[in-house]
């Protein structure tokens, strides 16, 4: 037993070691073109902020939405888009797989000594995602400056693991997005629905969506653990479907939950994979 | 003319071809349109009638968004990255070269694009809306037309700022930051994220008079039957005057663009 534990944590190692890698190469390429980089930058940070910008039109002619007032929903806003950001930054090229499965550029990745995962994941490494983090944790910091919360060292502790698990689960959806256009080559777009789509819903409180949208996202995509449930708890609201207090602690397992589905479907997607031969 | 029809042809073709692309479209279309439409709800349950709509006719908008999203081209995407793409490795030459009008050629292969998006990737996600929805869809024949004609002009609008976002490469070889900032103001000021009649004061006079909102807002309200009669001239002589004037413009822009390539040498 020792010795498969010591094979895999290698293969972890090993792969953080290549992503690291590859990441820097396109760093390095990226900021070859500084301009063109501050340019992006920014559009990646303006456009996520007009979502904001439309929440803050609609918030013009109302004092609630879904009884829930701006600074709760800029909470829910600045978690979701904080987490995504980071999810995005780190396995965002994961949509990319569907074209190199359709013109058989992954073999150029199998026959490489370093994790297909790691290097799929890092492939056109872009930091100007930093953009769309940055958006995001300045929501947030507008929320918890102007929300009345009565802190609590639990509480305080939640914010933090809030924005890791929430973005763990992203990722993990991003994974299991590549996973599926093995299968269904030029669909990056379903997965597309899952990540920005599932980013969009969580904006906004789970109040305004019905039932049966909240329990696919509760209990079939558990999105609702990237923040709704354990925002709700910070911000001391009911939950919806008449949860228990204590699932606003679950998102660490429902994290780790949805790497090892991810992580499977990923194996059983690559194992699938026949070249194009081109 | 026969030609730019053949073109049109091959850009609706070539767009028919992506079977699960379009079939992934329609999905993401339809999970943004449910999404919005919960929003647009709880918006419109604290203020009815805001905006000039009421809870029907802004669900039909939410819907109306998603049908024209890829028709109109809001966000971009379309023809203008493969052109940026010719222009910066100098196979515009070739183009240039053959016998057929630059403009003309590529504006025929984007009505075949947008004409393929509206029947893909419009119609499902607008029966899906109507299904789950109560939608104000017009029941009078009239009304569907004049509001074709309204999206026809709409994509010529689109089309033009595109080529004129496509021509910016020949000055600045990579087109990727102005595709980019472009397809910002297309998303923001085409009415998508909101009806522009939301927006407040002089910001909702502005990105009412732009052109953007040709895309989205003006083919909505005809639809919806907020511009009729003479209303309805008004919206045609908005949408056609800036057709008219953003393809004068990118036309002028290409005979400088082109001078500029017989300069070079190819």
């Amino acid at each position: 037993m020792p010795a498969v534990v010591f094979v895999e944590r290698s293969r972890f190692v090993e792969g953080v070691r290549a992503y690291g890698l590859i990441a820097a190469m396109w760093l390095r390429s990226t900021m070859a073109y500084r301009a063109s980089f501050a340019m992006t930058a920014f559009g990646n940070f303006a456009v996520t902020a007009f979502d904001f910008v439309a929440i803050l039109l609609m918030f013009q002619h109302v004092d609630a939405l879904g009884g829930y007032t701006l600074p709760e929903i800029a909470l829910l806003y600045g978690a979701s888009g904080t987490a995504f950001g980071l999810a995005d930054l780190v396995m965002g090229s994961m949509d990319r797989l569907g074209r190199r499965v359709r013109d058989g550029t992954l073999d150029t990745l199998l026959v490489r000594p370093a994790p297909v995962l790691a290097q799929v994941a890092a492939d056109r490494f872009a930091l100007r995602r930093m953009g769309r983090i940055t958006q995001g944790a300045l929501v947030l910091g507008y929320a918890l400056v102007t929300l009345d919360i009565d802190w609590t060292p639990l509480k305080a502790a939640m914010i933090v693991l809030m924005l890791l698990s929430g973005a763990a689960i992203f990722a993990a959806v991003f994974v299991a997005g590549a996973a599926f256009q093995f299968v269904a080559q030029d669909a990056s777009e379903v997965q597309n629905s899952f990540t920005y789509g599932g980013n969009t819903l969580l904006q906004y409180p789970p109040s305004i969506f019905g039932k049966d949208l909240v329990r696919g996202v509760t209990f079939v995509v558990p999105l609702a653990f990237v923040n709704w449930l354990p925002a709700l708890y910070v911000l001391g609201r009911d939950y919806p479907l008449d949860l228990p207090e204590w699932v606003a602690f679950l998102p660490p397992v429902v994290a780790g939950l949805c790497w090892l589905l991810a992580g499977l479907a990923w194996r059983r997607g690559l194992r699938a994979y026949r070249s194009t031969g081109s | 003319m026969r030609l730019y029809a053949v073109v049109a042809a091959g850009g609706f073709r070539r767009y028919a071809t992506y079977r699960t692309a379009t079939a992934a479209g329609v999905f993401t279309n339809t999970v943004f349109g449910f999404i919005m439409a919960y929003t647009y709800t709880a918006l419109w349950d604290e203020r009815p009638q805001l905006g000039g709509y009421d809870m029907s006719q802004a669900l039909t908008y939410v819907w109306l968004g998603q049908a024209l999203l890829m028709t109109c081209a809001m966000m971009g995407g379309g023809f203008e990255d493969e052109l940026i793409e010719r222009i910066r490795t100098g196979d515009v030459a070739v183009d240039l070269y053959r016998p057929a009008d630059l403009q003309l050629w590529w504006m025929a292969g984007d009505l075949g694009r947008a004409a393929f998006h509206l029947l893909g990737r419009g119609i499902v996600p607008m029966l899906l809306g109507s299904l789950a929805f109560d939608l104000a869809l017009p029941a009078s024949p009239g009304i569907w037309l004049a509001f074709l004609v309204s999206v026809a002009l709409g994509v010529l609008v689109s089309f033009a700022i595109r080529y004129l976002v496509a021509l910016s490469a020949f000055w600045l070889l990579d087109g990727a930051g102005v595709a980019q900032m472009t397809s910002l103001a297309g998303m923001f000021f085409s009415g998508m994220l909101l009806p522009l009649t939301l927006f407040p004061g002089v910001l909702g006079d502005v990105a009412r008079v732009l052109p953007w909102s040709s895309l989205l807002q003006v083919p909505a309200d005809v639809l919806l039957g907020k511009s009729t009669g003479w209303g309805l001239v008004e919206a045609y002589a908005f949408q056609g005057g800036w057709a008219l004037t953003l393809l004068l413009v990118g036309r002028s822009v290409q005979s400088v663009a082109t001078r500029r390539v017989v300069v070079q040498g190819g």
